[in-house]
């Protein structure tokens, strides 16, 4: 479980996030929505520490992440797993190296079943065997989270953050790679933080969704919550498309 | 006159450098994986560069016995005097700081787009992630790498650059290939090998450590990728310069 309690974050004198809190429970697909620039990436990055926070606290199973050396920051960080809003992926490495990179980092398994726990993570998230000696940039966009998610998980992670996971993906695709990410947190009981704007990713897999805009959080709830909030802006983001008022009225 | 900003800007620019450096030059995570990149950086930055190095070394050793040799026509100098100013000149300059600076173009600039291209596709914050110690995985096999190439291109060129004189003094008739050949050994003082190889050292870490900051901080996208790339071979060539002259005055003066 994570817990952040009053974040605040400025860059420059300006302030992005002010006095956020909550909580993520572990097992749940917990999603960070909001307009663009309302500062859902910076506090995605703020909770992975990648930004210094102003003030507030960011405890993770208990451990104050602030308070924490680099030393045990590094530490913590091979609990987490991050998938990239553009996969990330080490593009002078196979597929499959890319997966067996941390295991050969920080595993204490030998070569072979490095080499059998990379296989097992691509197999499930459906990676065909014939892609594993491909470079990344020889697979689909789809293919690329795919293999992301495969080397997010390879170490066992307590923690996983999801930057943006559909970015740049058909519809099809984006409903397999949100399905894949709810039934890896289910089955491995992970928390998981996904920082989204997709509409149909936060309807299919939002367990725990928080609405942040200007940088506050303006509501929090599930996705069955979403169209009884009472929120202006919430229903303004939400149900800016025709699609979704239409939805809207047919639920009232 | 320079502003305070640009003054400040600088020193700013210095203490990143500094914090980057105490980051790189620590135990790495891994000694497999960091043998492991430091191998693909010998191959990379060593072997891939060495065509290029041979060809300019041929062309300048034979282009500096030509000029010499119309530079010193004087009945004066004996007629070994240009095989012993070309041999001379490409230990002291050609094959530590010229060679250097040329590099700075080719290495420097290949290095600083290859960080700063994976800064800002997030690869950088992929291994941070990880907890990998992102600056020492990706900076310290490189400058590894270019210190230890660096002597060796330095004799190696050296070399090349005197078979280069020896060729224009086969194949025209400005000097003959006796005259060149007891110029080229005439005189000789091993100290200026050891000279070359230490600039060429302190260079090769200026251009490798250099660069990899220019692009560890690079941000934006392509454009800016290209700028840190133009950022990074036009101050290492600068400092390149500079230590040239701090380290001239030190060993020879």
């Amino acid at each position: 479980m994570i817990e952040i309690k009053h974040i605040t974050k400025s860059f420059d004198g300006e302030i992005v996030l002010k006095d956020i809190s909550a909580v993520f429970e572990s097992g749940k697909a917990n999603m960070i929505i909001g307009p663009s620039g309302s500062g859902k990436t910076v506090l995605l990055k703020s909770i992975i520490g990648l930004h210094r926070i102003d003030s507030g606290r960011i405890e993770y199973d208990g451990r104050n992440l602030p308070d924490m050396r680099m030393k045990d920051i590094r530490v913590l960080r091979r609990e987490v797993g991050m998938l990239f809003q553009g996969a990330a992926l080490f593009d002078s490495m196979t597929v499959l190296e890319n997966v067996m990179f941390p295991l050969e980092m920080f595993s204490t398994k030998t070569p072979d079943e490095q080499k059998e726990r990379a296989y097992f993570c691509l197999q499930r998230v459906n990676m065909p065997e014939r892609s594993y000696n491909l470079m990344p940039s020889e697979i689909s966009g789809g293919m690329q989270k795919r293999v992301a998610i495969a080397r997010a998980i390879a170490l066992n992670p307590k923690y996983l953050f999801c930057d943006e996971p559909n970015s740049g993906l058909d519809p099809q695709t984006s409903l397999i790679i949100d399905k894949l990410i709810h039934e890896i947190t289910q089955e491995y009981n992970i928390t998981t933080i996904i920082n989204s704007h997709d509409m149909n990713s936060i309807m299919e897999i939002g367990d725990n969704i928080i609405f942040i805009q200007q940088g506050e959080k303006k509501w929090q709830g599930c996705r069955h919550d979403i169209f009884h909030a009472n929120c202006e802006s919430l229903d303004n983001f939400v149900f800016a498309s025709n699609l979704y008022k239409r939805i809207k009225s047919t639920q009232n | 006159m320079f502003r305070y900003n640009q003054i400040m800007n600088v020193f700013a620019h210095i203490g990143r450098y500094t914090q980057l450096m105490g980051r790189t030059l620590v135990r790495p995570d891994s000694w497999r994986i960091s043998f492991r990149m430091f191998m693909k950086e010998l191959d990379k930055i060593g072997l891939q560069t060495l065509p290029i190095l041979i060809v300019m070394s041929v062309f300048m050793g034979a282009i500096m016995t030509i000029q010499t040799k119309l530079n010193t026509e004087n009945p004066i100098l004996p007629a070994y005097t240009t095989g012993l100013v070309t041999r001379d000149t490409l230990l002291l300059e050609f094959t530590s700081t010229i060679l250097c600076l040329i590099l700075a173009g080719k290495i420097g600039s290949s290095i600083a787009s290859e960080i700063g291209t994976m800064r800002i596709t997030e690869q950088i914050d992929a291994l941070e992630i990880m907890g990998i110690n992102s600056a020492n995985y990706l900076i310290l096999p490189k400058i590894m790498a270019f210190i230890i190439v660096m002597p060796f291109f330095v004799i190696i060129s050296s070399a090349i650059g005197l078979f280069g004189g020896y060729l224009s003094a086969l194949l025209t008739d400005i000097i003959t290939v006796s005259d060149y050949l007891l110029g080229i050994q005439y005189a000789f003082i091993p100290y200026y090998v050891f000279y070359a190889v230490v600039k060429s050292v302190v260079f090769a870490f200026l251009i490798a450590s250099i660069a990899s900051y220019y692009g560890y901080y690079a941000y934006g996208g392509a454009l800016d990728v290209g700028k840190a790339s133009t950022n990074a071979v036009v101050n290492s060539s600068l400092l390149i310069l500079l230590f040239d002259l701090i380290i001239t005055d030190l060993m020879l003066n």
